[in-house]
């Protein structure tokens, strides 16, 4: 089981959740369940081509995503993803 | 979120009120004031939205003349309303220098620097600090706090003691001495981060949901932002009220880059600047050594990768510059252009402004001054354009990287005759 941290904005979308268990074996199937436990995740987190948002960061166990392995990068127990922000802009499409 | 007081308990009643809310800069959605940085939508930035009909009822240059020798002159475009108390160590209304020695050495009849170092705690960051504290204080916040490469830190540190508020400031654990003795002095907390400044800002990111404290920087970005644009405004003023052709400023996320430019339409749109014939070029400088929008720029593309920093500009070292794309796009309509400067190039850019002009910048000076001389080295200007480049920090702040006592440097015997053995007339 793998946890999302979810940024205090979201949260409406989480039922107040500040963090969501989910269990899957990449980050994509891991988002496709935290969207299917909570709807609307996906839509806020991916554009329309299925890839993180130009405005979002999503870190793996402290790791950017985006420097690793992207949505296929694997998920394990205990992992821990967190929804970050880009501080004013930021981020960056692959 | 701390208990704020609303608006009308600020105004004393209902009354026309220039700041209208805060508008998503990619999607348009709007939000009422908060600390809050980013889209719920769309993740994307947040600015200030005004109602520019009410500012043009009251601003003009002669209303900006009688204000206050600071950037609060500019108050009618800065996100803090009249009624509110202001937190001010008399930043901004620096001087714009005409820099003849420097000037005739790269070729340029008209080259100015606006000396941005002459700040209370010596860098531009105390514009951006000045609206950000205030705007907390007036939001009932009783903590700020910042995530910093040390100049940040040394401003919100100063302006918490002005104010009265509890301070947390998170710097890399690298981060020069100078700046950390500059920041302690008033007495924050001060969090040593393990990791980059990208690492303390992701951190910093996070900890927001957590604590109800105004991060200058990153919840009370949107307002922290606008205190950039005095920059722009004071060097139109100072130029008679004239917008000048080119504009040479270091990038670090690129935020204020992006106020420049939105500065640039207010003078215009209000009518303080007379219409020009094309807008002033932006062009900014960045170090070889952390130039992640140098290398989107040459690459012709808006997407930044993000890289690991290692340069001794570490003021402007930001590996994943979060107004990058903006940057790129900004450059490219404006005429101006990314450019980028080796190590050395830097030391040379801090030791040519202090030989030629009696300035003394800090490394991200040095970025700037480098491009600049690289730039008119290469060619770029005939020679007649008024070119205005922007001096962020002193040199107080990073001495490291400039020999002790400079190279004349000799020691004697307090002799005669050993001054005139050892000493070159």
């Amino acid at each position: 089981m793998a946890v999302f941290r979810i940024p205090g904005p979201l949260r409406s979308l989480s039922g107040g959740e500040s963090t969501v268990t989910v269990e899957a074996q990449d980050l994509r199937t891991a988002i496709d369940e935290l969207d299917s436990r909570f709807p609307g995740f996906k839509g806020r987190l991916l554009d329309d081509e299925g890839q993180p948002r130009q405005f979002v960061n999503l870190f793996l166990n402290e790791e950017d995503v985006r420097q690793g392995q992207g949505l296929s990068s694997p998920v394990g127990e205990k992992d821990e993803i967190a929804i970050v922000p880009a501080v004013a802009g930021g981020g960056l499409r692959r | 979120m701390p208990n704020s007081p609303t608006k009308s308990e600020i105004s004393g009643g209902p009354r026309t009120r220039r700041v209208k809310g805060l508008r998503c800069r990619e999607c348009g959605a709007e939000y009422q004031l908060q600390a809050i940085h980013f889209c719920q939508a769309c993740f994307g930035p947040l600015d200030v939205a005004y109602d520019y009909e009410v500012i043009r009822q009251v601003i003009s240059r002669e209303r900006i003349q009688r204000g206050p020798a600071s950037m609060w002159r500019y108050r009618d475009l800065l996100p803090i309303e009249d009624e509110a108390p202001i937190i001010t160590l008399g930043e901004g209304f620096t001087p714009l220098v005409k820099a003849d020695r420097l000037g005739a050495l790269l070729g340029l009849k008209n080259l100015y620097l606006k000396n941005d170092s002459m700040n209370p705690t010596n860098s531009f960051k105390d514009r951006v600090v000045s609206v950000a504290v205030s705007w907390a204080r007036v939001h009932g916040y009783e903590t700020i706090g910042c995530a910093s490469t040390g100049n940040l830190a040394n401003s919100v540190a100063a302006y918490a003691a002005r104010a009265g508020l509890e301070c947390y400031v998170f710097v890399p654990d690298d981060t020069e001495e100078g700046k950390l003795i500059a920041t302690g002095v008033f007495e924050p907390n001060v969090v040593a981060v393990r990791g980059n400044y990208d690492d303390v800002n992701r951190l910093c990111s996070q900890l927001i949901d957590e604590q109800d404290w105004a991060f200058c920087n990153i919840n009370v970005r949107p307002y922290y932002a606008e205190g950039s644009k005095t920059l722009t405004f004071e060097t139109a003023e100072q130029l008679g009220w004239e917008l000048p052709d080119e504009i040479i400023i270091p990038i670090a996320s690129g935020c204020q880059f992006v106020r420049h430019r939105r500065a640039i339409q207010e003078l215009v749109d209000l009518g303080l600047v007379d219409k020009p014939d094309r807008l002033p070029r932006l062009t900014g400088a960045q170090a070889a050594g952390c130039a992640p929008v140098y290398n989107a720029w040459r690459e012709g593309t808006e997407q930044i990768t993000p890289v690991r920093p290692q340069t001794i500009a570490r003021s402007i070292a930001i590996g994943n510059p979060s107004d990058g794309p903006y940057v790129i796009r900004i450059a490219r309509e404006t005429g101006g252009v990314v450019e980028a400067v080796t190590e050395e190039e830097i030391v040379d850019g801090m030791r040519l402004l202090a030989r030629t002009e009696g300035i003394f910048t800090e490394t991200a000076g040095g970025v700037t001054i480098g491009t600049l001389a690289k730039l008119a080295r290469a060619g770029r200007w005939s020679g007649e354009e008024v070119v205005v480049a922007y001096i962020t920090g002193h040199g107080l702040k990073t001495p490291e990287v400039v020999p002790l006592g400079g190279e004349r440097r000799v020691e004697i015997e307090p002799t005669m005759r050993a001054f005139r053995e050892k000493v070159s007339v």
